[in-house]
């Protein structure tokens, strides 16, 4: 084991709590995520509660995991933003207090840039159109000119966020997507809004008219047409984005890609316009800490790096505004 | 008639001076809401495209619409997209080229005509005018709110594709919006606003 250059990754940007290991190679050791629990959405302090209380406990399990020690490491890395500010400190804080005190370099990296890489990673995909969709954030990108360029993205709520939601105020249960994924396959049609501007992406109109929607239909129909309307607007943009791109794959990241009939929409365009789909594993495609690790790999062995002091979190940090040297 | 360009949404066929916009079914969504698309986008293209010319836009002209086989025939307009075309332009072109385009943006503005997809993809330049067309996602507003998200439409498409030309591109066209409408200060604020209230927006320094 030992010479090998790892990375321990520390993902902390909303709920969700993961820490992953991953060497040079792009080996993933460990890829450990631990969820709260969010019967009330999330609150960010809550969520940041959490993540101090377990994220100690979640290190040492990953280097078990993983079958390496502490001072075998190379890097730290965590993920410095976009997301809620109390959970980023947690992560930030953290990671600083591990590098200094085994003496290892760190690095605060993008969250949006680690799904896409941990997407090429696992899958293969060389230059694909990137749709990343989560309960905090919808972008569709592409690699043009040492950055990911945002084609499209949500104007107000992610998409993941607007079924979340959604589910919530009908008290549908927790988490959400997969409970109105199931309700949906009992659906039938019904018209709501559909907003698209440009490449840009709007949810919150559709959310508060689903909500009142479900007043007075079935919630079964109420489900479907959500998910049609959503994603039909996320695969619309997708689509007008692989043109415009001129980019032969797609690549699916963040969570919301587990669902099936989102990723059967996907296909479906992509089969018309000839270009293969990339689906990740599920561990890496909702947030996790090795897409975070892996992200630190290949930023640091492309010669980026960061002093202690200037690692403070960016709660609004743009994709596109991180420089990609490793490409 | 042959297929002279193959859109995200349309195949534009063309025959002599005619051009045929068709919308075919994605059968990757529900048949209802995909013909509900279709069809209103080719009515609202149609409706809008007229009232474009009216307001002074070079537009193509309208011959026949058929929202029932998704169809929009018009006159076919003879030039290149300016998408295709910045990388090749020297900056005194850019300047303007992109002044006459925010000029005519300020012109639909100020006849409560929102494009919807105010791209350079969707910008034609022909025998040295420029042509607006793909007005299917348009509607009829004087709200601010639509006007600012015309135009933020448009600085996001020239800051991820035509980024090294960026500068130049949105001072010809911002000077050529504010040129020609009265309300563009406003609707140039409500762009600004829209864009804070965006996920990433980032104060930067
Ligand atoms: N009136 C016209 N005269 C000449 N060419 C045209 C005309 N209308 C459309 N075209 C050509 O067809 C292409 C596609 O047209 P349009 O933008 O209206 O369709 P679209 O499918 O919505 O495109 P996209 O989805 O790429 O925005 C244009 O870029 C242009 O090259
Ligand atoms: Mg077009």
């Amino acid at each position: 084991m030992s010479g090998e250059f790892l990375c321990l990754g520390i993902e902390g940007t909303a709920e969700k709590l993961g820490v992953g290991i991953v060497s040079a190679e792009g080996e993933i050791l460990a890829n450990l995520v631990r969820q709260m629990k969010v019967a009330e959405g999330i609150h960010p302090s809550e969520a940041a509660q959490h993540h101090a209380t377990h994220l100690p406990a979640l290190v040492r399990a990953g280097l078990e995991r993983a079958g390496v020690e502490m001072r075998e490491l190379s890097l730290i890395a965590f993920s410095r933003g976009p997301g809620l500010g109390p959970c980023l400190r947690v992560a930030a804080v953290a990671a600083r207090a591990l590098a200094l005190k085994h003496k290892l370099p760190l690095l605060g990296v993008n969250h949006c840039v680690a799904h896409i890489e941990i997407g090429r990673l696992t899958t293969g995909a060389e230059d694909p159109l990137t749709v990343y969709v989560s309960g905090g954030n919808t972008q569709v990108t592409a690699f043009a000119q040492g950055r990911y360029r945002v084609l499209g993205e949500t104007i107000d709520i992610a998409l993941g966020n607007c079924i979340d939601q959604f589910a919530r105020e009908l008290e549908l249960g927790m988490p959400g997507g997969p409970v109105v994924e199931r309700l949906a396959r009992r659906g039938r049609y019904l018209p709501l809004p559909y907003v698209v501007k440009g490449m840009d992406l709007s949810y919150s109109g559709l959310l508060t008219a689903a909500v009142r929607l479900a007043e007075r239909e079935r919630v079964e129909d109420v489900c479907f047409s959500l998910q049609e309307t959503a994603f039909a607007m996320l695969v619309e943009v997708a689509e007008r984005a692989l043109v415009q791109a001129e980019k032969e794959e797609v690549l699916i990241a963040g969570g919301v890609g587990v669902n099936a009939r989102l990723q059967q929409m996907l296909a479906g365009m992509c089969s018309e316009h000839g270009v293969r789909l990339h689906v990740p594993p599920g561990e890496v495609l909702g947030d996790n800490g090795a897409m975070i690790a892996w992200l630190g790999v290949l930023s640091y062995l492309s010669g980026e790096r960061q002093r202690l002091e200037d690692t403070h979190v960016r709660q609004r940090w743009r994709t596109d505004e991180v420089a990609v040297r490793w490409r | 008639m042959e297929v002279i360009a193959r859109g995200a949404e349309a195949v534009v066929y063309a025959d002599g001076d005619v051009v045929v916009k068709h919308r075919p079914p994605k059968r990757y969504r529900a048949p209802e809401l995909d013909e509900h698309l279709r069809a209103t986008r080719t009515r609202r293209e149609a409706r809008l495209l007229a009232l474009a010319k009216r307001a002074g836009v070079p537009a193509p002209v309208v011959l026949d619409v058929d929202p029932e086989e998704k169809k929009l025939c018009m006159s076919r307009v003879r030039g290149e997209k300016l998408s295709r075309l910045v990388g090749g332009m020297e900056v005194p072109e850019l300047r303007e080229v992109f002044a006459t385009a925010g000029v005519l943006a300020g012109r639909l503005h100020a006849k409560g005509i929102i494009h919807g997809d105010l791209t350079t993809a969707n910008m034609l330049l022909s025998g040295g005018r420029v042509y607006f067309i793909d007005f299917g996602l348009g509607e009829v507003s004087t709200s601010h709110e639509a006007m600012g998200t015309d135009l933020l439409v448009f600085r996001k498409c020239v800051r991820s594709t035509h980024f090294q030309q960026e500068e130049v591109i949105l001072d010809a066209f911002f000077s050529g919006y504010r040129s020609t409408f009265a309300g563009a200060e406003r609707a140039i604020e409500k762009m600004h606003t829209i864009e804070r209230r965006g996920r990433y927006f980032e104060d930067r320094g």
